[in-house]
Protein backbone atom coordinates (compact mmCIF):
# COMPACT_ATOMS: atom_id res chain seq x y z
CA UNK A 1 0.00 0.00 0.00
CA UNK A 2 2.80 2.67 0.91
CA UNK A 3 4.91 1.32 -2.18
CA UNK A 4 1.74 2.11 -3.98
CA UNK A 5 0.94 5.47 -2.91
CA UNK A 6 4.22 6.90 -4.01
CA UNK A 7 3.92 5.57 -7.21
CA UNK A 8 0.45 6.87 -8.09
CA UNK A 9 0.79 10.39 -6.14
CA UNK A 10 2.74 12.53 -8.28
CA UNK A 11 4.36 15.81 -7.20
CA UNK A 12 4.38 18.38 -8.71
CA UNK A 13 7.40 20.97 -8.65
CA UNK A 14 7.10 23.95 -6.40
CA UNK A 15 7.35 26.23 -9.33
CA UNK A 16 3.90 25.83 -10.77
CA UNK A 17 2.02 26.49 -6.90
CA UNK A 18 4.15 30.05 -7.21
CA UNK A 19 3.23 30.70 -10.44
CA UNK A 20 -0.48 30.49 -10.03
CA UNK A 21 -0.19 32.18 -6.25
CA UNK A 22 1.91 35.01 -8.20
CA UNK A 23 -0.99 34.89 -11.18
CA UNK A 24 -4.03 35.24 -8.73
CA UNK A 25 -2.43 38.20 -6.84
CA UNK A 26 -2.06 40.08 -10.03
CA UNK A 27 -5.49 38.76 -11.15
CA UNK A 28 -7.03 39.90 -7.48
CA UNK A 29 -5.19 43.61 -7.81
CA UNK A 30 -6.86 43.94 -11.25
CA UNK A 31 -10.72 43.07 -10.27
CA UNK A 32 -9.98 45.36 -7.48
CA UNK A 33 -8.66 48.27 -9.92
CA UNK A 34 -11.89 47.63 -11.92
CA UNK A 35 -13.35 49.57 -8.65
CA UNK A 36 -10.71 51.83 -7.73
CA UNK A 37 -10.64 53.42 -11.13
CA UNK A 38 -14.51 53.23 -11.00
CA UNK A 39 -15.65 51.96 -14.50
CA UNK A 40 -19.16 51.79 -14.96
CA UNK A 41 -21.50 49.54 -17.27
CA UNK A 42 -21.07 46.57 -18.90
CA UNK A 43 -17.10 47.57 -19.12
CA UNK A 44 -17.30 47.17 -15.08
CA UNK A 45 -19.54 43.73 -15.32
CA UNK A 46 -17.53 42.07 -17.63
CA UNK A 47 -14.08 42.94 -16.58
CA UNK A 48 -15.52 41.52 -12.96
CA UNK A 49 -16.69 38.51 -14.52
CA UNK A 50 -13.46 38.24 -16.37
CA UNK A 51 -10.73 37.88 -14.00
CA UNK A 52 -13.13 35.68 -11.48
CA UNK A 53 -13.55 33.45 -13.97
CA UNK A 54 -10.01 33.30 -14.83
CA UNK A 55 -9.10 33.08 -10.93
CA UNK A 56 -11.84 30.52 -10.32
CA UNK A 57 -9.97 28.40 -12.86
CA UNK A 58 -6.63 28.65 -11.75
CA UNK A 59 -7.66 27.70 -8.41
CA UNK A 60 -9.85 24.61 -9.55
CA UNK A 61 -7.42 23.36 -12.13
CA UNK A 62 -3.78 24.00 -10.13
CA UNK A 63 -4.63 24.68 -6.42
CA UNK A 64 -7.65 21.67 -6.26
CA UNK A 65 -5.63 19.59 -8.63
CA UNK A 66 -8.44 19.21 -11.52
CA UNK A 67 -6.30 19.44 -14.36
CA UNK A 68 -4.42 16.11 -13.53
CA UNK A 69 -7.69 14.27 -12.36
CA UNK A 70 -9.30 11.96 -14.75
CA UNK A 71 -12.60 12.81 -16.98
CA UNK A 72 -14.63 10.75 -14.71
CA UNK A 73 -14.41 12.67 -11.65
CA UNK A 74 -14.28 16.30 -13.52
CA UNK A 75 -16.91 15.85 -15.62
CA UNK A 76 -19.32 14.62 -13.08
CA UNK A 77 -17.89 17.83 -11.15
CA UNK A 78 -18.50 20.64 -13.47
CA UNK A 79 -21.77 19.79 -15.66
CA UNK A 80 -24.20 20.20 -12.68
CA UNK A 81 -22.83 23.56 -12.89
CA UNK A 82 -24.99 24.17 -16.23
CA UNK A 83 -27.63 24.09 -13.50
CA UNK A 84 -26.71 26.89 -11.88
CA UNK A 85 -26.75 28.86 -14.79
CA UNK A 86 -30.04 27.78 -15.92
CA UNK A 87 -31.30 29.13 -12.87
CA UNK A 88 -29.47 32.13 -13.38
CA UNK A 89 -31.84 32.64 -16.38
CA UNK A 90 -34.77 31.85 -14.76
CA UNK A 91 -34.13 33.88 -12.18
CA UNK A 92 -33.29 37.03 -14.11
CA UNK A 93 -36.79 36.84 -15.70
CA UNK A 94 -38.38 36.40 -12.98
CA UNK A 95 -37.02 39.52 -11.07
CA UNK A 96 -37.61 41.60 -14.21
CA UNK A 97 -41.57 40.38 -13.95
CA UNK A 98 -41.15 41.08 -10.41
CA UNK A 99 -39.43 44.49 -10.78
CA UNK A 100 -42.02 45.39 -13.82
CA UNK A 101 -45.19 44.49 -11.24
CA UNK A 102 -43.74 46.83 -8.20
CA UNK A 103 -43.14 49.37 -10.60
CA UNK A 104 -46.60 49.70 -12.04
CA UNK A 105 -48.09 49.28 -8.61
CA UNK A 106 -46.11 51.28 -6.94
CA UNK A 107 -45.90 54.57 -9.02
CA UNK A 108 -49.64 54.22 -10.45
CA UNK A 109 -51.03 52.70 -7.18
CA UNK A 110 -53.62 50.59 -9.01
CA UNK B 1 -7.50 -0.65 -5.65
CA UNK B 2 -3.77 -1.85 -4.69
CA UNK B 3 -3.35 -3.09 -8.17
CA UNK B 4 -4.58 -0.75 -10.38
CA UNK B 5 -2.02 1.36 -12.08
CA UNK B 6 -4.26 4.14 -13.64
CA UNK B 7 -1.33 6.06 -16.08
CA UNK B 8 -1.80 2.27 -17.99
CA UNK B 9 -5.11 3.41 -18.02
CA UNK B 10 -6.68 5.51 -21.24
CA UNK B 11 -7.34 8.98 -20.89
CA UNK B 12 -9.33 11.87 -21.78
CA UNK B 13 -13.04 11.28 -23.36
CA UNK B 14 -12.19 7.67 -24.17
CA UNK B 15 -11.40 7.18 -20.38
CA UNK B 16 -14.18 8.93 -19.17
CA UNK B 17 -16.46 6.24 -20.83
CA UNK B 18 -14.15 3.45 -19.37
CA UNK B 19 -14.35 4.58 -16.14
CA UNK B 20 -18.17 4.83 -16.02
CA UNK B 21 -18.09 1.69 -18.01
CA UNK B 22 -16.14 -0.22 -16.17
CA UNK B 23 -18.02 -2.56 -13.17
CA UNK B 24 -16.16 -1.38 -10.66
CA UNK B 25 -14.86 1.60 -9.10
CA UNK B 26 -15.55 4.80 -11.19
CA UNK B 27 -13.25 7.01 -10.08
CA UNK B 28 -10.11 5.46 -10.73
CA UNK B 29 -7.22 6.78 -8.23
CA UNK B 30 -9.42 8.81 -6.16
CA UNK B 31 -9.67 8.05 -2.76
CA UNK B 32 -13.14 7.58 -1.36
CA UNK B 33 -12.55 10.41 1.07
CA UNK B 34 -11.66 12.93 -1.98
CA UNK B 35 -14.43 11.47 -3.80
CA UNK B 36 -16.63 12.31 -0.46
CA UNK B 37 -15.34 15.88 -0.19
CA UNK B 38 -15.70 16.78 -3.66
CA UNK B 39 -19.07 15.81 -3.79
CA UNK B 40 -20.15 17.53 -0.41
CA UNK B 41 -17.97 20.72 -1.97
CA UNK B 42 -20.49 20.29 -4.96
CA UNK B 43 -23.58 20.81 -3.03
CA UNK B 44 -21.79 23.45 -0.60
CA UNK B 45 -21.48 25.29 -4.25
CA UNK B 46 -24.94 24.52 -4.75
CA UNK B 47 -25.95 26.52 -1.52
CA UNK B 48 -23.77 29.19 -2.22
CA UNK B 49 -25.08 30.00 -5.87
CA UNK B 50 -28.46 30.07 -4.40
CA UNK B 51 -27.47 32.56 -1.95
CA UNK B 52 -25.89 34.96 -5.06
CA UNK B 53 -28.60 34.06 -7.16
CA UNK B 54 -31.47 35.16 -4.61
CA UNK B 55 -28.88 38.57 -3.99
CA UNK B 56 -29.19 38.65 -8.34
CA UNK B 57 -33.13 38.52 -7.80
CA UNK B 58 -32.98 41.03 -4.74
CA UNK B 59 -31.11 43.28 -6.18
CA UNK B 60 -32.95 43.19 -9.89
CA UNK B 61 -36.27 43.50 -8.90
CA UNK B 62 -36.45 46.28 -5.88
CA UNK B 63 -37.42 49.83 -6.96
CA UNK B 64 -35.23 51.53 -3.96
CA UNK B 65 -31.48 52.29 -4.82
CA UNK B 66 -29.38 49.42 -4.04
CA UNK B 67 -26.51 50.67 -1.76
CA UNK B 68 -22.69 51.17 -3.31
CA UNK B 69 -20.44 48.44 -1.82
CA UNK B 70 -17.52 50.68 -3.41
CA UNK B 71 -18.62 53.51 -0.63
CA UNK B 72 -20.27 51.08 2.15
CA UNK B 73 -16.73 49.16 2.43
CA UNK B 74 -14.58 51.91 2.10
CA UNK B 75 -12.11 53.06 4.69
CA UNK B 76 -10.77 56.47 5.64
CA UNK B 77 -7.06 56.13 6.09
CA UNK B 78 -5.63 59.40 7.28
CA UNK B 79 -7.98 61.75 6.22
CA UNK B 80 -8.25 59.95 2.12
CA UNK B 81 -11.10 57.86 1.23
CA UNK B 82 -10.29 54.25 0.13
CA UNK B 83 -12.47 52.03 -1.59
CA UNK B 84 -13.08 48.55 -0.31
CA UNK B 85 -9.52 48.95 1.60
CA UNK B 86 -10.34 45.84 3.84
CA UNK B 87 -12.01 43.74 1.28
CA UNK B 88 -8.96 44.32 -0.89
CA UNK B 89 -6.68 42.91 2.39
CA UNK B 90 -8.57 40.30 3.42
CA UNK B 91 -8.92 38.63 -0.73
CA UNK B 92 -4.93 38.84 -0.30
CA UNK B 93 -4.98 37.08 3.24
CA UNK B 94 -6.97 34.60 1.95
CA UNK B 95 -5.05 34.22 -1.72
CA UNK B 96 -1.58 33.62 0.63
CA UNK B 97 -3.30 31.22 2.77
CA UNK B 98 -4.84 29.07 -0.32
CA UNK B 99 -0.85 29.39 -1.47
CA UNK B 100 0.24 28.01 1.67
CA UNK B 101 -2.17 24.91 1.63
CA UNK B 102 -1.18 23.96 -1.73
CA UNK B 103 2.17 24.28 -0.70
CA UNK B 104 1.33 21.79 2.23
CA UNK B 105 -0.15 19.56 0.21
CA UNK B 106 2.98 19.04 -1.86
CA UNK B 107 5.50 18.70 1.06
CA UNK B 108 3.07 16.05 2.15
CA UNK B 109 2.73 13.87 -0.54
CA UNK B 110 6.43 14.27 -0.58
CA UNK B 111 6.35 12.89 2.85
CA UNK B 112 8.27 15.97 4.28
CA UNK B 113 6.83 16.42 8.15
CA UNK B 114 7.91 19.59 9.08
CA UNK B 115 7.80 21.57 6.35
CA UNK B 116 4.07 20.43 5.94
CA UNK B 117 3.20 21.48 9.43
CA UNK B 118 4.48 24.84 9.60
CA UNK B 119 2.89 25.25 5.98
CA UNK B 120 -0.49 24.22 7.62
CA UNK B 121 -0.30 26.13 10.78
CA UNK B 122 0.79 28.99 8.47
CA UNK B 123 -2.47 28.58 6.32
CA UNK B 124 -4.90 28.41 9.84
CA UNK B 125 -3.19 31.76 10.60
CA UNK B 126 -4.03 32.95 7.76
CA UNK B 127 -7.49 31.95 8.15
CA UNK B 128 -7.61 33.40 11.65
CA UNK B 129 -6.83 36.73 10.29
CA UNK B 130 -9.19 36.82 7.23
CA UNK B 131 -12.07 36.00 10.45
CA UNK B 132 -10.40 38.83 12.61
CA UNK B 133 -11.37 41.39 9.88
CA UNK B 134 -14.38 40.16 8.70
CA UNK B 135 -15.10 40.42 13.00
CA UNK B 136 -13.89 44.27 12.59
CA UNK B 137 -15.94 44.85 9.02
CA UNK B 138 -18.85 43.41 10.86
CA UNK B 139 -19.05 45.31 14.06
CA UNK B 140 -17.77 48.51 12.11
CA UNK B 141 -21.00 48.15 10.12
CA UNK B 142 -23.52 47.52 12.71
CA UNK B 143 -22.06 49.63 15.73
CA UNK B 144 -20.95 52.40 13.29
CA UNK B 145 -22.71 52.76 10.17
CA UNK B 146 -26.31 50.97 11.76
CA UNK B 147 -26.79 48.61 9.09
CA UNK B 148 -29.30 45.91 10.27
CA UNK B 149 -31.04 43.16 8.38
CA UNK B 150 -34.11 44.59 7.93
CA UNK B 151 -32.92 48.39 7.43
CA UNK B 152 -29.52 50.52 6.51
CA UNK B 153 -28.71 54.07 5.90
CA UNK B 154 -27.74 53.87 2.23
CA UNK B 155 -30.63 52.49 0.52
CA UNK B 156 -32.55 49.54 -0.42
CA UNK B 157 -33.62 47.35 3.25
CA UNK B 158 -32.63 43.90 1.72
CA UNK B 159 -29.14 45.17 1.58
CA UNK B 160 -28.22 44.45 4.91
CA UNK B 161 -29.82 40.90 5.50
CA UNK B 162 -28.06 39.50 2.01
CA UNK B 163 -24.84 41.23 3.63
CA UNK B 164 -25.17 38.81 6.81
CA UNK B 165 -25.93 36.15 5.32
CA UNK B 166 -23.57 35.67 2.29
CA UNK B 167 -20.36 36.85 4.03
CA UNK B 168 -21.54 35.04 7.72
CA UNK B 169 -22.05 31.76 6.10
CA UNK B 170 -18.63 32.22 3.63
CA UNK B 171 -17.27 33.16 7.90
CA UNK B 172 -18.84 30.12 9.49
CA UNK B 173 -17.12 28.01 6.81
CA UNK B 174 -13.58 29.86 7.06
CA UNK B 175 -14.16 29.74 11.03
CA UNK B 176 -15.02 25.68 10.83
CA UNK B 177 -11.47 25.43 8.01
CA UNK B 178 -9.61 26.90 10.35
CA UNK B 179 -10.52 25.13 13.69
CA UNK B 180 -9.53 21.81 11.14
CA UNK B 181 -6.26 23.22 9.87
CA UNK B 182 -5.30 23.69 13.70
CA UNK B 183 -6.05 20.16 14.47
CA UNK B 184 -4.60 18.82 11.18
CA UNK B 185 -1.33 20.94 12.30
CA UNK B 186 -1.24 19.42 15.57
CA UNK B 187 -1.49 15.99 13.91
CA UNK B 188 1.18 16.43 11.17
CA UNK B 189 3.34 17.18 13.79
CA UNK B 190 3.20 14.73 15.98
CA UNK B 191 3.63 12.22 13.28
CA UNK B 192 0.06 11.13 13.09
CA UNK B 193 0.50 10.62 8.97
CA UNK B 194 3.63 8.65 9.21
CA UNK B 195 2.93 6.71 11.82
CA UNK B 196 -0.63 5.63 10.51
CA UNK B 197 -2.25 6.53 14.43
CA UNK B 198 -6.06 6.33 14.85
CA UNK B 199 -7.75 9.49 14.93
CA UNK B 200 -9.68 10.42 17.52
CA UNK B 201 -13.14 11.02 16.41
CA UNK B 202 -12.60 8.85 13.53
CA UNK B 203 -10.73 5.72 15.65
CA UNK B 204 -9.66 5.11 11.73
CA UNK B 205 -5.47 5.06 10.15
CA UNK B 206 -4.95 8.39 8.03
CA UNK B 207 -1.83 9.40 5.45
CA UNK B 208 -1.02 12.58 3.51
CA UNK B 209 -3.94 12.17 1.65
CA UNK B 210 -5.86 13.62 4.49
CA UNK B 211 -4.03 17.08 3.90
CA UNK B 212 -4.53 17.01 0.29
CA UNK B 213 -8.52 16.41 1.38
CA UNK B 214 -8.57 19.13 3.79
CA UNK B 215 -6.72 21.46 0.88
CA UNK B 216 -9.55 20.58 -0.97
CA UNK B 217 -11.82 22.61 1.50
CA UNK B 218 -9.55 25.48 2.17
CA UNK B 219 -9.27 25.70 -1.46
CA UNK B 220 -13.10 26.00 -1.73
CA UNK B 221 -13.39 28.52 0.84
CA UNK B 222 -11.35 31.02 -1.23
CA UNK B 223 -12.91 30.21 -4.58
CA UNK B 224 -16.15 31.09 -3.16
CA UNK B 225 -14.57 34.32 -1.77
CA UNK B 226 -13.29 34.84 -5.37
CA UNK B 227 -17.37 34.57 -6.58
CA UNK B 228 -18.51 36.76 -3.40
CA UNK B 229 -16.02 39.57 -4.23
CA UNK B 230 -16.99 40.17 -7.28
CA UNK B 231 -20.80 39.71 -6.82
CA UNK B 232 -21.21 41.35 -3.66
CA UNK B 233 -18.52 44.02 -2.96
CA UNK B 234 -17.60 45.08 -6.67
CA UNK B 235 -20.63 44.62 -8.54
Amino acid sequence: MEQNNKKTTSTHSIGIYLWIWGLLFVFSTFSYLVDWYNFQGLLRWSLIIFFMLIKAGLIMSIFMHLYWERWAIVNVLLWPMTAIMVFVAIMTAESKYTFFTRALFFVTGV
Amino acid sequence: MSELDISRLPKGGKGFAHDFAADQTTFKGVPWGKAMMWIFLLSDTFIFSCFLISLMTARSSTIAEWPYPSEVFGLTIFGVEVPLLLIAIMTFVLITSSGTMALAVKYGYERNRKMCAWLILATAIGGLTFVGMQAFEWSKLIFHDGIRPWSNPFGAAQFGSFFFMITGFHGTHVSIGVIFLFIFARKTFRGDFDTGRRGHFTSMKSDYKAIEILGLYWHFVDLVWVFIFAFFYLW
